[in-house]
């Protein structure tokens, strides 16, 4: 009797065992989503596994990609670093997936970098971070600080007529790398020691009054001011009401924002912050034919009217394109063939132009300049000519000037010194005796 | 088998033994919640439909308040299509207000500006209000006035608000928008209202181009003061900036800068600082050592200002705890859930009642009490009754039920943030000099911290339930003894500490995100104000919440928002070596446990 139980139970289980097995040798090609679901950063990231689930459903309807159906494998890295090095591990080496779409925080990418080096995988990165990184087993779809802060800053300048500035931050490695290039950069633009404050508070901060009383003392002094704003996450909101509430508004002292995006706005009142600015790649308001089909693909899938697009969505949308288009030319999803394949590729954005994937692993994208409205989008009010390429290294910082990436032969290298022609900076010329 | 059945016997005379009152009550919790976040949904959906359709209404209203400053929306000025009496606007005007590129707006503002009928300004204000629609196909122009319906600016005629769709906004960038706040603040100035003619010659001291022979006509006829003032600025700033004026007008001027705090001049000062004549030179430097003196005790003012508010937020957050865990002992983990809930009630009934921010904010206060208390009272007769001796495991289950509450409301409303407007009368600025202003929601919320605090002790020290709650904390089994129900007081204690922490949430939508990790951010703050004021004291609550406010701010300015933060803990640590029971150690039995 209970031997018969057992039998029946091992039964089973091989059955189930086998199905799985037969499922994964060769039926679908595997995509993995890393998107945190829980925990503070869930509010940004679970809208982006929202997209790869609708991009990878239409590809599907599509006939799939090589003549197989792709299959989403979702897991929950709930916001914490080291479950994010631990989630990648499991996608990688048990789940065996193709390709990884995800991450959000610069921790978190370097939390999984050495994982994704290690198991030479493949990782989409889509939000704009602060460079000074790049790696053969990652493509960054985000902006480089060229391709947002530095326009952002020449915006400031000649348009408005900026004269000092007051970079205010989250403190953590995005900000404090990103204000040290636009430091560097202001310093080279003429602009004065004693005109530049930098702020860093911490992540989450709730109370600014004394900070935005600074910065209206700053900016009272006769000579136009900016705010140039690397705060992230929560602490925008109360930021923004205390602005409104001291009376500080775009037209005497703008803010120009570098991770606040449509999403961020649907929680805040926006009738005070009219006029404020936000420097992306990508806004939900171009008016573009690509742009307005996104949109309502967006919303018939999530079946809400009201959900907003943003700029790390425009970033899976073009990374999950050029993989498709990658794994097509080399005719396999191994690594190595698709990142051979993938290097020069390119493939329309959504506000018009194209984009094209870059040795350096980076993209080339257009920098838009965008004033907060008060229904919570943004108009573009400035854009760059035509695509900006994407810089891994910054040339305003002496240690990473004369730095350049690229991935393909006869350099293959992720920091490649152009003077001294070595990989690896300092190391190389120790490596090469 | 013999060992098998005495480890069933063994098991079964555990069985009694176990509690399991405190699952059930997380049980019965989740479920309550599930129901609470179904009908919270229904009523959600309702009020979107109420909300599209006065949608219309509310936008207008709020651009209004956002854009030009105190100018009413609408105040039946014909349009230039029609009163101004040349009929409809220049083609090349319409072209480029209607075009979809924001810079090619330019030449309509110039044109604009350059006529000064009273058309031209309602058009042009129409356009900073963000009131000025166009239809992209047909190119028309309409404006939309406070109630909703549409002026046609080619044919005048005046349609219902839902005549047309399809209509967009005419945007502006910044650089336009500074040129039409200047521009109606030049026009403003003839304006019989004092008050109005006040802000727009404030605006001008601010901004660069004005035109100085007008602002000296102006100035003999006014009679206003403060505008005479403002005039008296912007002339002097004017002597300043021109290299050939007179020493001794340039004297003056600084002289007159120097005494009436004007920022502004701060750069034009500086270069007279380096004049070459020695009376310039010495009454530059005068004025600019009398406004740094004038900015030092502005700064002073305002940081004591701000170290007031940070503590009343503080006490607020704090009061509820001190009530549950001061005076009851219980480590109320769920507290911030608490307060989050409160904060929520304030988005529930606003988008209940649209267009009435103000009133639905008022409302939710005794909502916001009642709410909150209620799930208090379930989380007190379920959960937290039964596990009074147990302090572990009340901090356990409360950190679980405080996660429930999280996960219900990201499940139920949305993990994103919830927007809560500010009402009319607490946004603004009180102006107690020209340059030292207040908030108006701060000092509603120090205010209001102040009246919750006062309540509260007059519950506790005048009423039946106050003598009793203090009654059972000071001594519990005498308090039975003499015939009081402690059950029933610590389940009212337990509903007013809650309520309390919900009325903290309706102060602080007003500041900060309504969202799911509301509570989580303030939850370590409330334990420090009230381990430091001394637990069981409420008056330690409201000093030590006001001394952690003002230290918090007056190390701000000098070591940074974080180092702050850091000082501060290291600082109450270091006090709690010393005073292990807070500020105000509490006397008597109590203090033994």
């Amino acid at each position: 009797m209970r031997l018969a139980k057992i039998v029946a139970c091992l039964a089973v289980i091989c059955v189930l065992g086998a199905a799985r097995l037969g499922l994964a040798a060769g039926e679908t090609i595997k995509v993995g989503i890393l998107h945190s679901l829980s925990g503070t950063m869930a509010i940004s990231e679970t809208t982006l596994k929202d997209v790869m689930l609708m991009l990878i459903e239409e590809q599907n309807k599509k006939g799939g990609l090589l003549g197989k159906q792709l299959e989403a494998v979702v897991v929950d890295p709930a916001s914490d670093w080291p479950i994010f090095a631990e989630k990648a591990m499991q996608l990688l080496t048990q789940e065996k997936v193709d390709v990884v779409f995800g991450c959000w925080t610069s921790v978190s990418r370097k939390s999984v970098l050495p994982i994704f080096e290690e198991n030479n995988g493949l990782l989409f990165y889509p939000v704009q971070y602060e460079g000074q990184e790049s790696s053969k087993n990652v493509i960054y779809t985000g902006a480089a600080p060229n391709q947002q802060s530095i326009p952002a800053i020449d915006y400031l300048i000649n348009d408005l007529g900026v004269k000092r500035f007051y970079l205010a931050g989250t403190d953590y490695v995005f900000p404090r790398t990103s204000n040290k290039i636009d430091e560097a950069y202001l310093e080279s633009k003429g602009v004065a020691k004693e005109d530049i404050i930098v702020n860093y508070t911490p992540f989450s901060n709730s109370d600014w009054q004394s900070i935005v009383a600074e910065i209206k003392r700053f900016g009272s002094e006769g000579k136009k001011t900016a705010v140039v704003s690397t705060i992230n996450g929560d602490a925008n909101v109360p930021f923004y009401k205390e602005l409104a509430n001291q009376d500080v508004t775009a037209d005497n002292i703008p803010v120009i924002a570098f991770s606040v995006g449509e999403e961020e706005l649907s929680g805040i009142d926006t009738g005070p912050l009219v006029g404020h600015l936000a420097a992306w790649n990508y806004f939900q308001s171009v008016e573009n034919p690509a742009n307005e089909e996104f949109i309502k693909n967006w919303h018939a899938f999530i079946k809400d009217e009201k959900r907003v697009t943003n700029d790390p969505m425009e970033a899976h949308f073009i990374g999950f394109n050029l993989w498709v288009k990658a794994v097509e030319k080399a005719g396999t999803t191994d690594v190595d063939a698709v990142l051979k394949a993938i290097v020069g590729l390119e493939t329309p954005n959504l506000t018009g132009g194209t984009a094209k994937l870059l040795p350096n692993h980076h993209l080339t994208k257009p920098v838009l300049i965008g004033e907060i409205q008060s229904d919570g989008q943004f108009q573009v009010v400035w854009e760059t000519d035509k695509e900006v390429e994407g810089d891994a290294w910054s040339d305003y910082l002496p240690e990473s000037a004369d730095l350049i990436a690229d991935w393909t032969d006869p350099v293959n290298c992720g920091n490649f010194n152009d003077k001294t022609k070595a990989c690896g900076g300092a190391e190389a010329p120790a490596a090469a005796e | 088998m013999a060992n098998a059945t005495a480890r069933l016997w063994i098991r079964l005379s555990l069985w009694p033994r176990l509690n399991l009152w405190p699952c059930l009550g997380l049980a019965a919790l989740l479920g309550l919640v599930c129901l609470a976040g179904l009908v919270g949904l229904a009523g959600q959906l309702g009020a979107d439909e109420s909300q599209a359709e006065a949608g219309q209404v509310e936008v207008s209203a709020a651009e209004g308040g956002s854009g030009a400053e105190g100018v009413s929306p609408a105040e039946g000025v014909p349009p230039a299509g029609t009163g101004g009496g040349g009929g409809a606007l220049a083609p090349e005007v319409t072209e480029s207000l209607a075009s979809s590129k924001v810079n090619d707006r330019d030449a309509a503002i110039e044109a604009l500006s350059a006529d000064p009928s009273d058309g031209t300004t309602e058009i042009l204000r129409a356009l900073l209000e963000g009131r000025l629609m166009t239809e992209r196909a047909t190119k028309g122009l309409f404006i939309r006035d406070g109630d909703g319906g549409l002026l046609d600016l080619t044919t005048g005629e005046r349609l219902a608000g839902d005549g047309k769709n399809n209509l967009r906004k005419v945007g502006i960038n910044n650089r336009q928008r500074e040129g039409l706040v200047s521009a109606i603040n030049n026009r403003t100035l003839l304006n019989p209202d004092p008050s109005v003619r006040r802000r727009a010659a404030a605006g001008l001291v601010a901004s660069k181009n004005v035109d100085l022979g007008l602002i000296s006509g102006l100035l003999e006829r006014e009679t206003d003061p403060v505008v005479a003032k403002g005039y008296r600025k912007i002339l002097a700033m004017g002597t300043l900036q021109n290299p050939e004026a007179p020493a001794d007008e340039v004297v003056a001027a600084l002289g007159f800068l120097g005494e009436n705090l004007t920022p502004e001049a701060r750069e034009y000062m500086r270069n007279r600082a380096g004049s070459d004549e020695a009376t310039i030179a010495a009454a530059a430097s005068a004025a600019m050592a009398s406004q740094d003196s004038q900015l030092e005790h502005i700064a002073f003012f305002e940081t004591v200002f701000f170290g007031l508010s940070l503590g009343s937020v503080l006490v607020l957050i704090g009061i509820g705890l001190a009530i549950t865990f001061g005076v009851m002992g219980v480590i109320n983990m769920a507290h911030g859930e608490m307060v989050m809930l409160g904060a929520y009630s304030v988005w529930a009934l606003q988008s209940l009642m649209p267009g009435q921010a103000g009133l639905a904010l008022i409302l939710a206060v005794p909502v916001a009490f009642v709410a909150t208390g209620l799930v208090g009272a379930i989380l007190e007769l379920t959960i937290i009754r039964h596990l009074y001796s147990r302090p572990l495991e009340t901090l356990l289950a409360t950190y679980g039920v405080s996660l429930i509450l999280q996960q219900a409301v990201k499940i139920f409303i949305s993990s994103n943030n919830r927007s809560v407007e500010t009402p009319a009368f607490m946004s603004g600025l009180l102006y107690l000099s020209d340059h030292l202003t207040v908030t108006y929601s701060r000092l509603y919320i120090i205010g209001f911290c102040l009246v919750v605090f006062l309540t509260i002790n007059l519950v506790m020290r005048r009423t039946r339930l106050g003598l009793q709650v203090r009654a059972v904390t000071q001594n519990r089994p005498m308090a039975q003894a003499m015939g009081v129900n402690s059950r029933r007081v610590d389940t009212f204690t337990f509903v007013l500490g809650s309520g309390v922490a919900g009325m903290a949430g309706v102060a602080l939508s007003q500041l900060t995100n309504v969202g799911p990790n509301l509570g989580q951010s303030y939850i370590v703050d409330s334990f420090m104000v009230v381990v430091f004021g001394g637990v069981g004291n409420l008056w330690g609550t409201f000093l030590g919440g006001l001394i952690i406010g003002m230290a918090n701010k007056f190390i701000e300015p000098i070591n940074g928002a974080i180092m702050a933060k850091i000082l501060i803990m290291v600082g109450i640590i270091l006090f709690i070596q010393r005073h292990p029971s807070g500020l105000f150690p509490q006397k008597g039995r109590a203090a033994a446990l």
